[in-house]
């Protein structure tokens, strides 16, 4: 059985949360939020982190497709 | 779990929260649809056909483990015992772990098993075999249930839903997903919702940390000084003295409970059996160590830093409850003050994957067991595949049902303090369990009948010292608070049930050595227990025995930092 590479997935997702607290980090970030997260452009930091994440996993993902040795089966069934 | 105060959990989530909500479920409905295409035996549905890699087996392995009780309660422990809580990770959880994958793993993936309790049937025969595998079944419906209600609950507080609303739509969303795409879709879920969780919870912590002045604020915040330290535990276990505590930590809670637990419970086994190698399978748990160690440093700190900063839990710890709140509301009181919008949706959504996490490894595993080792096994023998792969997916739909039905009587019982004890009893049946699995393994002359009859010992000895111990009973002739009567229970049905194991294997027929290759180690040749080293195996890092070193070794240092 062939699965999709779940790493795109992880990627996928995170990016486009990573995006979307950057942009709200960046620009609709109130003084109030602020004040609640002690100062911290919280949304910011954590959508560059998941920016950072995203790449990471596309990055691997890149590097060692996932079914780079089709020499192998899996184990079928008894 | 107590019923939350709703008015002061009510989350302030605005649009963008729920949009990122609903992008989390279209991805986890959509890894469904996908891994659909991929199924098409009951291997497939049931066990992945044994083909993933190793570090989603390991992180599914974690994952499935970080469900809804865990996060409330460790969050919660956190913020009553404080350092103690570790315990629950490192001498609770580490060394089963390590020991599962190099010491166990070669006969459960080795022998070609599809289950736990089909490793049962194998060494032990029949009547050992229904013993577990029908209350494996019973426990996991009955654990959904109490799973799907402590989501409901949540998503009452946080969203304002009503209970029965959630209760199903969270009930269908895991039946959507794992219908569809069995076991993949469950475990790549599992591993996407382990990375939200860790999403939600790591700048809740660095906020958190941050407000309270570093780990520095609450080294000097802290009043009780003792939570400090992880040593002896002694609120925890309940036990005064504090070397009958650290006996009582490492004993019951270090060997007993937790090797229990990890080791024999399906559940978790079953992300170890679908990975794509002995070499994978064997890493399974030991790659879901390294994240075990260190995620307490986003559980349990948020837990502590809660008890400081959140008005109403300081109240609490001074003993005032006034406010309504409870130990379990720790995350979100903390999302609630803490994070603003846009965060805060990635923190509900990572709380509820947990939940999900926690229901659809119950749900996986349950339907593989009444497939393979009830159905196929006691009732319709000898039907092509197809058959047992459609048996899987009506299994799968009668879990979700039945759950839906456990979580309504969790309701009923108002609040989930009964639903706690059931979890509790359930948790220390694995202790007999593991003491019949680990006789089983290295003693080939066990018999089948002391197979069942030890387990049945062990049972009864865990029940009778929890009838005795708890409270509410009132039958209460040993007084043990904290977590020291499940230890004890645990203790002594491992004890009993080895003892009467041992005598039983003395006056009754063993099995010939020729139908117990594989299933022991005397008997089974080395090369069948070793796992290859070539290919996608090959490296040294890819080592099972190196990185089960590694991993103790990080725990140890932990240990000695933050002990």
């Amino acid at each position: 059985m062939r699965l999709f590479d779940l790493r795109l997935i992880i990627a996928f997702l995170f990016g486009l949360y990573g995006v979307v607290l950057v942009v709200i980090g960046l620009g609709f970030t109130t003084d109030e939020d602020l004040k609640k997260a002690e100062g911290v452009n919280i949304n910011l930091w954590a959508g560059i982190a998941m920016v950072a994440l995203s790449a990471v996993f596309a990055a691997w993902a890149m590097l060692r497709p996932q079914f780079a040795d089709t020499d192998k089966q899996p184990i079928k069934e008894l | 779990m107590s019923v939350l105060a709703e008015a002061d959990l009510r989350l302030d989530a605005g649009p963008i929260d729920y949009a990122l909500l609903v992008i989390y479920f279209a991805v986890v409905l959509g890894i469904g649809v996908m891994a659909r295409r991929s199924v098409s035996t009951s291997l497939d549905f049931l066990l992945s056909g044994r083909s993933l890699p190793a570090w989603v087996t390991g992180l599914a392995f974690i994952s499935a483990n970080l469900g809804a009780l865990e996060l409330m309660g460790m969050t919660a422990n956190g913020a009553q015992y404080g350092m103690a809580t570790v315990h629950y990770y490192w001498i609770g959880a580490i060394p089963a772990m390590v020991f599962l994958g190099l010491v166990m793993m070669p006969f459960y993936y080795g022998s070609k098993v599809r289950s736990v309790p089909e490793f049962m049937r194998r060494r032990f025969g029949k009547p050992a075999h229904l013993v577990n595998a029908i209350s494996f079944a019973v426990a996991q419906i009955l654990i959904a249930g109490i799973n799907l209600f402590a989501l409901a609950v949540i998503i009452d507080a946080l969203l304002g839903w009503p209970l029965p609303v959630s209760i199903c739509v969270a009930a269908l969303v895991v039946l959507a997903y794992t219908t569809l795409g069995g076991l993949s879709a469950a475990i790549y879920n599992e591993v996407l919702q382990f990375f939200v969780i860790v999403a939600a919870l790591a700048p809740l912590t660095i906020v958190g940390l941050i407000k309270v002045g570093g780990w520095q604020g609450i080294v000097e915040k802290v009043t009780d000084k003792e939570q400090l330290s992880a040593w002896p535990a002694t609120e925890l276990t309940g036990i005064d003295h504090p070397v009958w505590s650290v006996i009582g930590l490492v004993f019951g809670l270090g060997f007993v409970l937790s090797f229990g637990y990890w080791t024999t419970n399906f559940a978790e086994v079953q992300r170890a059996m679908s990975a794509k190698s002995m070499s994978a399978a064997k890493r399974t748990p030991i790659i879901g160590a390294y994240p075990k160690a260190l995620i307490p440093a986003i559980i349990i700190i948020p837990g502590i830093i809660a008890a400081l900063i959140v008005p109403e839990m300081a109240q609490l710890k001074a003993g005032d409850t006034s406010s309504g709140v409870a130990y379990n509301d720790v995350l979100p009181l903390l999302m609630r003050d803490l994070l603003p919008n846009g965060i805060l949706g990635i923190a509900i959504t990572g709380l509820l994957a947990s939940f999900m996490a926690g229901v659809a490894a119950n749900v996986s595993s349950f339907n593989t067991v009444f497939t393979y080792d009830l159905w196929q096994d006691y009732i319709k023998k000898d039907k092509p595949d197809e058959y047992y792969l459609r048996i899987g997916r009506l299994a799968t739909v009668g879990a979700c049902v039945l759950a839906i039905g456990t979580a309504f009587i969790a309701a009923a019982l108002g609040g989930s303090n009964i639903m706690d004890y059931i979890q509790a009893l359930f948790s220390f049946f694995n202790a007999p369990l593991f003491a019949t699995f680990i006789l089983g393994m290295f003693w080939k002359r066990m018999t089948p009948t002391a197979g069942w009859v030890g387990l049945l010992a062990g049972t009864f000895t865990a029940i009778f010292i929890y009838a005795i111990s708890e409270p509410s009973f009132g039958i209460e002739l040993l007084e043990l608070p904290g977590q020291g009567a499940s230890f004890l229970g645990a203790g002594l049905a491992f004890v009993v049930d080895i003892v009467v194991s041992v005598a039983v294997t003395m006056v009754t027929r063993p099995k010939p050595d020729s139908e117990l290759v594989g299933l022991v180690y005397s008997l089974t040749p080395k090369k069948d227990r070793a796992h290859a080293t070539t290919g996608e195996d090959a490296g040294w890092y890819r080592s099972p025995a190196l990185l089960g070193g590694g991993v103790l070794a990080l725990t140890t240092v932990l240990y000695f930092i933050f002990g």
